[in-house]
């Protein structure tokens, strides 16, 4: 079985952030970045379907040069090869236009099996997998915890709402968006690390896959959010916060 | 291409809540740009609940029925809905931000060339959408630039249901072409996983724990103070999908929805996914280590520090008021 695993390279989560001179995104030097966190539950079931039926893991990502590291970690944890869409303006595009270049490179591979993490810890708009089912006229679905191979395609666990599941069966070749925490992580060993460093990463720019990248949405501006509620914050070493705390919950809010 | 089409989903037979709130954003934004706004019902047998959102001001109710549309699956209703969008070219397409419209919209707008602004908050003057960004940590501006209908989610609780105005509409019946073969997916039965035995709903106090627990091994430190405050222990998703608290103990989206008097925000950072599920909470209060942690937009009371310190202060402090 062959499985391509789309993975993006987002700012870590505990990053310091600040909005860049031009208000249209945040400040890009000096971030620290990491793998997206359903990408990363996205790779782990491919990984864990490779082990039971065998054939091969493609990482694929789109994004500039500083998506290397992300790329070894992939590679690190197992995948056999992968391709970089070497592409500076990602962020300027859509996420039609991301899925179009995705899709480029999806296309001569035939693969059996397309996973993508849900949605991205920067942009969280959620819907690179789904239109890039659209896009390679494939069925999809969404919101994955768990894949079993069956003889003629794929029966999922597809999370809904307010904890509910439901199982879906889907032919193959197909489109899986992963929801996180369907697996147990696995950290990439050091046999994996060295390993990681004959893999095959192939380098396509993006002017070479020659789909439109024109944007049918734009973000114009980023700004920080406004406060809902007018927070109370209560200064001091933990003791006199805490202590401060039970005064106003007991006295002031009358929950206590 | 005029007009605003608001998708309505279905719960239990009747229009769900998201719906309504997709008809008060869909009402904004006729105010905003002088359009009329029309609603759409999908499925296999829609008069009941056509009926119900025609008592809505809108021009109209447009019932998409079709036996292949008994089950929700992605291909079914970017079909159906693709036909209408065709026939009626709407400027804008709104629907509710729930997992079912995550599964088809982002599919039914490219099929049209078009990009979803998915989870908005805000419309204002443009139209100019606002969603969140970096879980919550950014607002970002979007405004549509394309030449084709403008597909956009509604985030829950954004818009207000009860501020859907009241009116009478025609109904109307399209019938979609769908071949059994064009659905690919086949849906089994929804079930549910483990037996809930945990009712976070209904507990007036609760504690939720989030990633700044650092370790499992910490876990017993905020019971302790749950237990000193008579509250239950909640968590949010991260702790859950690490095993340190089981899945009936998670809040938010896909997790369980609260209402207490007080909610205490231990470590959590505030995703989109926690804050809509803690909406309904009387009193919260986030514990944090990081000041612009968006938990604290959320909050009547905020201690910014590190959980591990100011934890065990609180347990002492709670104990120490109820002697």
């Amino acid at each position: 079985m062959k499985i391509i695993v789309a993975i993006k390279q987002v700012p870590e989560r505990d990053a310091q952030i600040r909005i860049d001179a031009a208000g249209k995104w945040i400040e890009e030097s000096g971030l620290q970045y990491a793998l997206n966190e359903s990408d990363a539950y996205a790779l782990e079931e491919a990984l864990q379907l490779k082990e039971k039926h065998g054939g091969e893991v493609v990482v694929l990502t789109a994004g500039p040069e500083r998506v290397g590291p992300t790329i070894r970690e992939a590679l690190a944890k197992g995948a056999d090869r992968a391709i970089h869409i070497d592409c500076a303006d990602l962020g300027s595009r859509d996420a039609l236009g991301v899925a179009r270049l995705l899709a480029a490179a999806v296309n001569p591979e035939n693969p059996d099996l397309i996973l993508t993490g849900l949605q991205s810890d920067d942009l969280g708009q959620g819907q690179t997998g789904v239109i890039l089912a659209e896009l390679l006229g494939l069925p999809h679905s969404s919101l994955i915890l768990h894949v079993e191979k069956t003889e003629t395609g794929f029966t999922v666990k597809r999370e809904l709402e307010e904890g509910w599941f439901q199982s879906i069966e889907l032919p193959t070749p197909a489109v899986l968006t992963i929801q996180s925490g369907g697996n147990k992580l696995r950290y990439a060993t050091l046999m994996g690390i060295k390993r990681a460093k004959t893999k095959e990463v192939r380098t396509v720019t993006a002017s070479d896959l020659t789909v439109d990248a024109a944007p049918v949405v734009v973000l114009e501006r980023v700004a920080l959010p406004q406060k809902q509620k007018s927070t109370q914050m209560l200064p001091g070493t933990p003791k006199e916060a805490a202590a401060a705390l039970v005064e106003k919950l007991k006295f002031e809010a009358r929950v206590l | 291409m005029s007009g605003i089409l608001v998708v309505i989903e279905e719960r239990d037979g009747r229009v769900s809540r998201g719906s309504w709130e997709a008809v008060a954003a869909g009402q904004k934004l006729a105010a905003l740009t002088g359009q009329a706004v029309n609603a759409v019902v999908i499925g296999a047998q829609t008069e009941q609940l056509a009926a119900e959102v025609a008592a809505k001001a809108l021009g109209k109710v447009v019932r998409i029925e079709h036996p292949l549309l008994t089950v929700y699956t992605a291909d079914g209703f970017t079909l159906a809905l693709h036909q209408l969008i065709e026939q009626e070219s709407p400027a804008h397409v709104v629907f509710p931000h729930t997992y079912q419209v995550r599964d088809y919209a982002p599919k039914l707008a490219a099929r049209l060339g078009q990009a979803l602004i998915g989870d908005v908050t805000a419309i204002s003057e443009g139209p100019v959408f606002t969603r969140q960004l970096l879980q919550g940590r950014l607002n970002g501006s979007y405004r549509p630039s394309g030449n084709g209908p403008c597909f956009v989610s509604v985030q829950a609780g954004a818009f207000r249901a009860d501020e859907a105005q009241a009116g009478t509409a025609a109904i109307s019946l399209f019938t979609p072409t769908i071949e059994p073969a064009q659905i690919r997916t086949k849906p089994n039965e929804r079930f549910r996983g483990a037996a809930q035995t945990v009712d976070l709903g209904a507990a007036q106090r609760i504690v939720g724990v989030g990633r700044g627990i650092k370790d499992a091994a910490n876990i017993p430190m905020v019971q302790e103070l749950a237990t000193a405050l008579g509250a239950e222990l909640g968590a949010s998703r991260p702790i859950c999908d690490n095993g340190w608290l089981p899945m009936e103990r998670q809040i938010g989206s896909s997790g369980q929805t609260i209402a207490p008097r007080l909610y205490l925000a231990l470590g959590i950072s505030g995703a989109i996914q926690h804050l809509v599920g803690i909406k309904g909470s009387q009193c919260v209060v986030a514990v944090n280590k990081d000041p612009d942690a968006p938990i604290f937009e959320a909050a009547d009371y905020g201690i910014v520090g590190d959980l591990l310190e100011v934890v065990p202060a609180l347990t002492e402090a709670v104990k120490a008021v109820q002697q």
